[in-house]
């Protein structure tokens, strides 16, 4: 049986994570690697870093974090953050990356999309969308763009559906009303993506207890959950959330955690 | 004691290179068939489309370069996409492959309701008693990225297999060819294990 998907979000700012100050031993809570690192040997199924820097310069930095990371870590893993490119897309996964996702710049310009997977093939093409409630939708959702600011006239559930036609081979779906609430995840929304398209979509935003977890597996039809400030402030680890859902009836892979 | 990977342009290698550098082994990563058929064992990983990808090898003469690879006696792994070709044939774009183990790629049934590709970490059950699973316990879970699965005419060849709406083939061999649906380079220190158990095999 196909198991739930613990994934773990790293924001990257030039080269340094910025998010973790109760980092478990003797990891520096600044380096992505380290921190990859410690979430595979915890039992983590896959890994997602954010390239939140500012400037485009820095950029290359992002290409040494991900060729380190896949030089030490046996998951997979993928990369998103002002990808607008499909040099860029290449650049990420001949680092070693295993997908990239896509976000602002595919409601911009949708045909990265179907170029993406032309070139790479659509498992490799993720498509990242932060979505918000929104009445006055057919879906009862908007699509919002950078990082949530910006409100688009996209409505959530037909740009999953034209994302998926185009070739997106998953979904990263963020609430952006939930994230940062550590209140659970927009389960509505999830299930009503999930349950619509085709492929995998990874639940977003939201994230406090892993009794959230378990209610966007059961409740939302997530096929993978993201996680990120539960476990990098130290108040659970991938073990605890997992061993939650092993204990609640949730297929999860047991293997490795500590 | 060195490795060849067959460079097809089927996907990423990137991942398969730095999970066998870690292993320590010696890998030589080539698109040429004279340079392949030195090494001592040779894997041939990918993802993509299986027609695609017979296009490319057939172009550069590497599928007589496996071909000839399995029947000189040295092992052979192949990943994913490398675990269909080896078959007569896959349904996706009616591609003719291999033919080194009778069988046909099928696709997962679209009106199954289950979600397509198959992504994710789902457990392998050994069916028979093979150097890849050596110390590796049964129910292992692997990582999984595809759309068609290995069948293999003769359940002989059969050696795993996993759930996914229909119990399919995720592993198989033939002789000193063996070839896995999932990434062992991507599934943790169980799929490591796989990597080395490639690596320390002796036909």
């Amino acid at each position: 049986m196909l198991e739930k998907r613990i994934i773990v979000c790293l924001d990257v700012r030039e080269g340094k994570t910025t998010k973790g100050i109760k980092f478990r031993g003797n990891v520096d809570i600044g380096d992505p690697v380290e921190m990859a690192r410690s979430y595979y040997h915890g039992g983590v199924d896959e890994l997602v870093f954010y390239d939140i820097t500012a400037s485009s310069e820095h950029r290359s930095v992002m290409l040494d974090v991900v060729a380190e990371v896949a030089r030490q870590i046996f998951v997979p893993f993928s990369v998103g953050g002002g990808i607008a490119t499909v040099d860029q897309m290449r650049n990420v996964l001949l680092a070693g990356a295993e997908k990239v996702s896509v976000n602002s710049q595919a409601v911009k310009d949708p045909l990265i999309i179907d170029q993406g997977a032309a070139a790479f093939g659509n498992q490799c093409v993720v498509l990242g969308m932060d979505v918000q409630a929104d009445g006055e939708m057919p879906s009862g959702y908007r699509v919002v763009i950078n990082g949530g600011r910006a409100p688009t006239d996209r409505d959530a559930l037909q740009w999953a559906l034209e994302a998926v036609d185009r070739g997106a081979g998953e979904i990263v779906l963020n609430s952006i009303d939930a994230d940062g609430t550590t209140s659970g995840y927009d389960c509505r929304v999830t299930r009503m993506i999930s349950e619509s398209v085709s492929v995998p979509v990874v639940a977003s935003g939201g994230a406090g207890t892993p009794q959230h977890v378990a209610e966007v597996f059961c409740d939302g039809a997530a096929d993978a959950a993201l996680v990120a400030s539960m476990v990098h402030y130290g108040r659970y680890s991938i073990a605890d959330i997992k061993r939650y859902l092993a204990a609640d009836g949730i297929a999860v892979r047991l293997d490795g955690l500590v | 004691m060195s490795v060849g990977i067959v460079d097809y342009e089927a996907g990423n290698l990137k991942s398969v290179e730095t999970a066998l550098l870690a292993l320590g082994a010696r890998i030589v990563i080539s698109d040429r068939p004279e340079v392949l058929l030195q090494a001592d064992r040779l894997i041939f990983p990918g993802v993509g489309d299986a027609a695609a990808a017979m296009r490319v090898l057939k172009a550069r003469g590497l599928d007589q370069a496996i071909v000839q690879f399995v029947n000189s006696g040295r092992p052979v792994l192949g990943i994913c996409l490398g675990s269909q070709i080896v078959l007569d044939a896959s349904e996706e774009n009616s591609a003719v492959c291999l033919g080194l183990v009778p069988g046909i790629a099928r696709r997962f049934a679209p009106d199954s309701g289950l979600k397509i590709p198959h992504m994710g970490w789902n457990q392998v059950e050994p069916t028979a008693d093979h150097y890849l699973f050596s110390a590796i316990p049964s129910g292992t879970s692997f990582y999984f990225v595809h759309s068609y699965y290995p069948q293999p005419q003769d359940s002989a060849a059969v050696i795993g297999c996993t759930d996914y709406g229909v119990r399919f083939t995720a592993a198989l061999c033939r002789d000193n060819l063996a070839a896995v649906q999932f990434h062992p380079e991507k599934s943790g220190r169980y799929g490591l294990r796989m990597l080395q158990n490639f690596l320390e095999y002796r036909a």
